[in-house]
């Protein structure tokens, strides 16, 4: 049984997608890793590696994430007075202080009766973002909620490590949430285990463990890949395995508390860490894979809690401005953490995707 | 469907004698990746879908293991 929310007269009203202008198809990269090209090519279809959209040096979640929202500002989406509230998610800090979304602030230079505010999350960043946002809409003074999800760690994956970097990506999405006096109830889910925290980690760079030179220094795994101390490494196969185990009854239970049967959910929007693990996932829990898409990785790679919004605005497109679907969200990974949130998503005022 | 076993292993990694061992794991043959293109061509094959949380080393590391794996999952 995980925590249970409830949230009554909100919805996302935007979706915007920001990404970087740099695509890199998996073949340039190939020669980097110590597969044979025959396995390479195998793994590209079950993985869904085939291109990722990374930043260049120097480019930081508050340049993409300013890009998007006056992208939004100079095309009349969006107006400065209506924002109360900056929600950014990342992993990708600019510092250690200040917070990155101050930093935001500043850059566009919104009013100061506003709240900034730094959620360091990862894969499950979405949803755990959407409902600090719900949250923040209980309060009446509370206008419209910025949520930023946004990370660039391209630039903490080793090229040479064949389990993460043919699939990361980096993206910045901007999703607006207010009020709504007829929206449906909301209902939300969310567990975390900190027995896992260090199944996926940067181990050095923080207060426990300093960057220095020794920690830059490049070392081979068991599997042949090389990567630093100052290196995203993720357990690939707990990770798998947590997902497999605790996504499909967490759905399970938040169908059961919406009233909902399986098949009343039009979209199943989940984040995206591979094809394979989405596929499996669509499989176990008996959904057509068609309502599970499984193509962000393929074609963006995987931004972390960028991918859920980014799976809105590549696969809903316009499609969500006219219409409403039922969809079931659902983000799971770093912590160790799990999410979902059902609700109507739809009659949005925007939701696309421009490039930084 | 043990000697289709051996044929999809021997095409995922061709240079090694799969006939010949007791634990592809052990003996270095697979890692986690050659596990996904395995289950991806086993699932292909035999026309299932191995579950999320049978794929686990330990039922991949030999061709009786696998076939076990494949009859629980609905491989006739």
């Amino acid at each position: 049984m995980g925590l249970r929310f409830t949230f009554q007269n909100k919805r996302i009203s935007g979706v915007l997608t920001v990404l970087p202008k740099r695509e890199v198809a998996f073949e340039e990269e190939m020669g980097n890793y110590n597969f044979s090209a025959a396995k390479s090519m195998k793994l590209k279809l079950a993985m869904g590696y085939n291109k990722h959209r990374i930043v260049d040096e120097g480019t930081n979640v508050s340049d993409m994430c300013v890009h998007g929202i006056e992208h939004l500002l100079n095309e009349g989406l969006l107006r400065k007075e209506d924002i109360s509230a900056l929600v950014l998610v990342t992993q990708s800090p600019e510092h250690f202080m200040p917070p990155t979304s101050n930093i935001i602030h500043g850059k566009l230079g919104l009013n100061t009766n506003i709240l900034c505010m730094d959620i360091n999350q990862g894969c499950a960043g979405f949803v755990i973002g959407l409902l600090q946002s719900y949250m923040l809409l209980e309060q009446p003074s509370i206008k419209k909620v910025l949520l930023m999800n946004a990370d660039v760690l391209s630039r903490k994956v080793s090229k040479r490590d064949r389990n993460s970097n043919p699939l990361i990506g980096d993206a910045a999405c901007i999703t607006v949430v207010e009020r709504s006096v007829d929206a449906c109830v909301i209902n939300a889910i969310a567990n975390m285990d900190g027995r896992g925290a260090y199944a996926l980690q940067i181990p050095a760079g923080g207060f426990k463990m300093p960057s220095t030179p020794a920690t830059a220094e490049m070392k081979e795994d068991e599997s042949g890949n090389f990567r630093s101390l100052d290196n995203l490494v993720m357990k690939g196969d707990e990770v798998f395995n947590f997902v497999q185990t605790e996504i499909p009854p967490m759905i399970e239970e938040l169908l059961k508390i919406s009233g909902k049967a399986a098949n009343d959910i039009d979209y199943y929007l989940f984040h995206q860490p591979n094809k394979f693990m989405l596929n499996k996932l669509a499989d176990k829990m008996g959904i057509p894979r068609e309502k599970m898409p499984s193509n962000i990785v393929e074609n963006f790679g995987n931004a972390s809690g960028a991918s859920i919004p980014t799976n809105i605005s590549f696969n809903l497109g316009d499609n969500a401005l006219a219409n409403i679907y039922n969809v079931c969200l659902s983000g799971f990974g770093l912590g160790l953490t799990w999410t979902a949130v059902e609700q109507q998503l739809g009659n949005l005022s925007f939701n696309k995707i421009v490039y930084y | 469907m043990k000697q289709e076993i051996i044929k999809i292993l021997t095409e995922l990694r061709p240079e090694f004698d799969f006939s010949q061992s007791t634990d592809f794991i052990e003996e270095g043959m697979l890692d986690s990746f050659d596990i996904v293109a395995l289950v991806t061509a086993l699932d292909e094959k035999f026309g299932i879908s191995i579950d999320g949380t049978d794929i686990l080393p330990e039922n991949f590391s030999s061709a009786e293991n696998i076939e076990t794996v494949l009859r629980k999952n609905g491989a006739k």
